[in-house]
């Protein structure tokens, strides 16, 4: 993290084109975009999804997804201009003297091999050193990288390690046959906060000991902050802007490149009430024999917003399958609104089942991909409301407008619409109940950060309009800070606390309370060194 | 275990449906062999003798326990038709069946080792050269084979291979005095036909198998750590898609097994299917229930072997968390 690293040039990318083919026709990707690094610098890549990050991020290897050609420009890597290679040579450079560290660790290894053949197949490609050799350094990297069971952790499968040690390994891939350069893209986004700040550790300090070059794709500035000595912004494949980590956080130029740090002020004034929407009262439940929550009890105010945070596995969306009567719960009662409902999804009325919807992480996933727009909100309006014909089209076109879009969007079906409007699609799914308690779980976080801020603000209007109850499910206290009115932290299936926003935020901690709040990135360049000296102290 | 007890469970519903459904038939050998002017008494001696006259679960457990010890009971045709001709020429089953049984294997077995390995390296290089001329003529010229039935495919390599360019015999009549080299001489019409029509959808698999692991992230991972072309396919492709390859290879013999009845009759080859054919027109129930069962239990061994493949090929399987 030093700036004064050599300026010798390792990479210079000139006026990068690239198109891509979809829906039947060529798109530009990225419309001529310039980067250079040098040796051992790290450049931080950051925009939303869409921005062309990824793509470019690729093309310093000279790769293009199928179906994107790269159509003009230069890529010099130690004076090669990687467009012009064939795939033949290519190939002796991707692995071994640039490699790539991609998102999803679970998805980017081979299920059928073990760890540690993964790790040195690049190395053992160049044939330098025998195997028995990069074994060993393999085991160094791990131990370097933190990794638990350094010795035999190669020898396990895939799915035999977590998210966060799949990354780790993943780096240590990347790094044993000692590249000049590392495309780190959007390593640490599929992690919990509390991995994360691990795994950013961990890579940093094997990239600053090898004195590696790197370009950090992300779309998390607190977390570009860590990493990177420069930050180039990108939007709709042109660039924003660039400049040195600290220049661009206390001093953004663009307007744009400005509303990316405005997300995280989002604030909100908690208020609270004494009249419960929703309590559920020492709920145990499992799957099959595995039980994931124990004694759980929390109260849900009226016409408020309840966070409930926790990492994955904490049983945060456990929580709201009890809720919702998908998964019945073994012990324990839920009452709603004074009265106790049924564990059973079947047995529920049709009113009760009205009153409760939930809006889910994937808007992807959640819609039928063949239906209309006017088709997924026009059916729990006739289905609960028993409305029809032509007074149901004018109620989803009100609800249309609620979420800030319009008629034209009827007849279109999801695949035609961007993240932030199907969410949006989503959001009027089910209002179109006419709903007394809505269950987000996770709705923002597959979106970026802009649309996120939309996304939230929607809610929060809606709120105030309708009177309508908010259990936000998330990992991201960002999003907690910004809605909630009552936080709920859970861990490995037991509720840690509940209280007011204020007091939960604030110290005293619980101890787990305090991993989590200290683990959120912020935007300050310290951020890491200072967290990871503080804990080791 | 599991997989195997439930095979076992499956091969004992089988026998209970063979059984049943040609006990249900009209008509039985009694009837068949004694013609319709048959006196009831006479009728009804054949059918004490034969053991006929029994209920049917008596009948179905007193089979049962005897195939349990390897005995499938006697032919009913080739008895003494006649009363006080004591000579009794009928014969044991599973004499009957054995050596029928061994020809066919060889048959399907001859087939199945000429077909898998080419229709893997057909899938495989089909899949390696996506959307090449090569890889739409291979899939073009599959879907025909597959799509045409096996008594077509006969002929066919009868109209080519014997009558216009007189190589192979169209009849495949083999002998336990026949060499090794005559039989693969005689049998070589079938084991086309055989080929031809199984590989079409086995290649077909393996190649989309391959294809659908080929826009995985570890692929596309493999590519960046600069895997060549073959490397990606062998190495990091083919481990993931032995499952289902291996699925389609079970069905496929199977469906083999079952296709030597149609080829064996157009080719007059002795082997099983030809005599469950010749039984089932004869009412001989003790031969068409063996020939039955070993069809159902073949079937169901198959899928276990692919079964087993399948959990091998797997460490998620083989190695729990």
């Amino acid at each position: 993290m030093t700036l004064n690293k050599s300026k010798e040039l390792l990479l210079e990318m000139k006026n990068i084109h690239i198109d891509g083919f979809s829906d039947e026709r060529w798109h530009k990707i990225l419309k001529g975009v310039d980067l250079t690094l040098h040796r051992g610098e790290i450049l931080g890549l950051i925009g939303e999804s869409g921005a062309g990050k990824s793509t470019m991020g690729k093309a310093a290897m000279g790769y293009t997804q199928p179906g994107c050609k790269i159509v003009k420009g230069e890529i010099n890597f130690n004076g090669i201009d990687l467009a012009k290679l064939t795939e033949f040579e290519k190939r002796k450079i991707w692995g071994t003297k640039i490699s790539y560290v991609a998102q999803s660790a679970a998805a980017s290894f081979n299920p059928a091999h073990r760890l540690m053949d993964q790790t040195i197949s690049a190395a053992n490609r160049l044939k330098i050193n025998p195997t028995d050799v990069l074994k060993k350094d393999a085991v160094q990297l791990y131990e370097s990288l933190q990794l638990p069971d350094a010795e035999n952790i190669g020898d396990r499968y895939p799915h035999q390690v977590s998210g966060g040690q799949l990354q780790r390994i993943m780096t240590a891939m990347a790094m044993s046959p000692r590249p000049e350069l590392i495309i780190f893209d959007e390593p640490t986004t599929a992690l919990d906060v509390t991995t994360q700040v691990e795994v950013l550790s961990a890579m940093r300090s094997i990239v600053d000991k090898f004195n590696t070059a790197a370009i950090y794709i992300t779309h998390d500035l607190a977390v570009v902050a860590q990493m990177a000595d420069r930050i180039k912004v990108l939007r709709y494949g042109e660039e924003v802007e660039e400049a040195e980590t600290r220049d661009m956080l206390s001093n953004p130029k663009e307007e744009y490149t400005k509303s990316l740090w405005s997300v995280r002020s989002l604030i909100k004034p908690e208020e609270t009430n004494k009249d419960y929407m929703l309590s559920i009262k020492n709920i145990d439940a499992a799957y099959g024999s595995s039980k994931v929550l124990h004694n759980v009890s929390i109260n849900i105010p009226k016409g408020k917003t309840v966070a409930i945070v926790g990492e994955s596995g904490s049983g945060k969306s456990t929580t709201a399958r009890v809720i919702t009567g998908l998964l019945p719960q073994l012990k324990g009662e839920i009452i709603f609104d004074g009265k106790k409902l049924s564990p059973k999804l079947e047995q529920r009325s049709k009113e009760e089942l009205r009153r409760i919807q939930i809006i889910f992480q994937m808007p992807d996933t959640a819609m039928n991909p063949r239906q209309t727009v006017d088709e997924i909100i026009g059916r729990p309006i006739e289905f609960y409301q028993g409305i029809k014909g032509k007074k149901r089209e004018a109620k989803v076109i009100e609800l249309l407008k609620m979420i800030e879009l319009d008629e034209n969007f009827l007849d279109r079906l999801p695949s035609e619409l961007s993240g932030g409007q199907k969410q949006r699609i989503c959001i009027a799914r089910a209002l179109a109940a006419n709903p007394d308690l809505i269950i987000c779980d996770e709705v923002t976080s597959a979106l970026d950060q802009i649309v996120q801020e939309g996304i939230l603000k929607l809610l929060q209007k809606l709120q105030k309009e309708l009177g309508v109850t908010y259990i936000f499910i998330t990992h991201d206290i960002a999003t907690v800070k910004a809605i909630s009115d009552e936080i709920v932290v859970m861990y490995q299936g037991e509720v840690v606390e509940q209280g007011l926003k204020s007091k939960i935020l604030n110290p005293p901690y619980p101890d787990y309370t305090e991993l989590l709040l200290s683990s959120v990135p912020e935007m300050d360049p310290d951020w890491l060194t200072n967290l990871l000296n503080k804990r080791s102290s | 275990m599991l997989r195997l007890s439930l095979g076992l469970v499956t091969v004992f519903a089988f026998s209970v449906i063979i059984f049943s459904t040609f006990s249900f038939l009209p008509g039985d050998f009694a009837t068949e062999i004694l013609g319709q002017s048959a006196t009831k008494s006479a009728v009804k001696a054949l059918r004490a003798e034969l053991g006929l006259d029994k209920p049917p679960v008596t009948r179905y457990f007193d089979w049962l326990g005897n195939v349990f010890q390897g005995d499938f009971g006697s032919s009913f045709s080739g008895r003494s038709k006649v009363q006080g001709d004591q000579g009794d020429r009928s014969r044991e089953v599973v004499g009957l069946i054995v050596p029928r049984l061994k020809n066919t294997l060889f048959l399907t077995g001859v087939a199945a080792m000429l077909a898998i390995p080419l229709s893997l390296i057909l899938g495989i290089s089909a899949a390696l050269y996506r959307n090449s001329y090569y890889d739409r003529s291979a899939t073009g010229v599959s879907l025909v084979t597959v799509s045409s039935p096996e008594f077509f495919t006969a002929y066919i390599f009868i109209l080519l291979l014997a009558t216009l360019f007189p190589v192979f015999p169209t009849i495949s009549n083999v002998d336990e005095a026949s060499t090794l080299a005559e039989r693969f001489y005689r049998t070589a019409l079938p084991v086309f036909t055989l080929t031809l029509i199984t590989m079409g959808h086995m290649m077909r698999m393996t190649r989309s198998a391959i294809i659908n692991i080929l826009s995985s992230e570890y692929i596309e991972m493999a590519k960046l750590s600069g895997a060549s072309r073959y490397e990606v396919i062998v190495k990091h492709a083919l481990p993931n898609a032995w499952a289902p390859i291996s699925q389609v290879i079970a069905i496929n013999l199977a469906y083999m097994l079952i296709g030597s009845v149609v080829v064996e009759y157009v080719f007059n080859y002795q082997g099983i299917g030809r005599l469950m054919v010749g039984s089932v027109y004869n009412r001989d129930l003790p031969v068409v229930q063996a020939c039955a069962l070993i069809f159902a239990s073949t079937y169901v061994i198959l899928n276990l072997i692919a079964d087993l493949i399948g959990i091998i090929s797997n460490p998620r399987l083989l190695y729990p968390k």
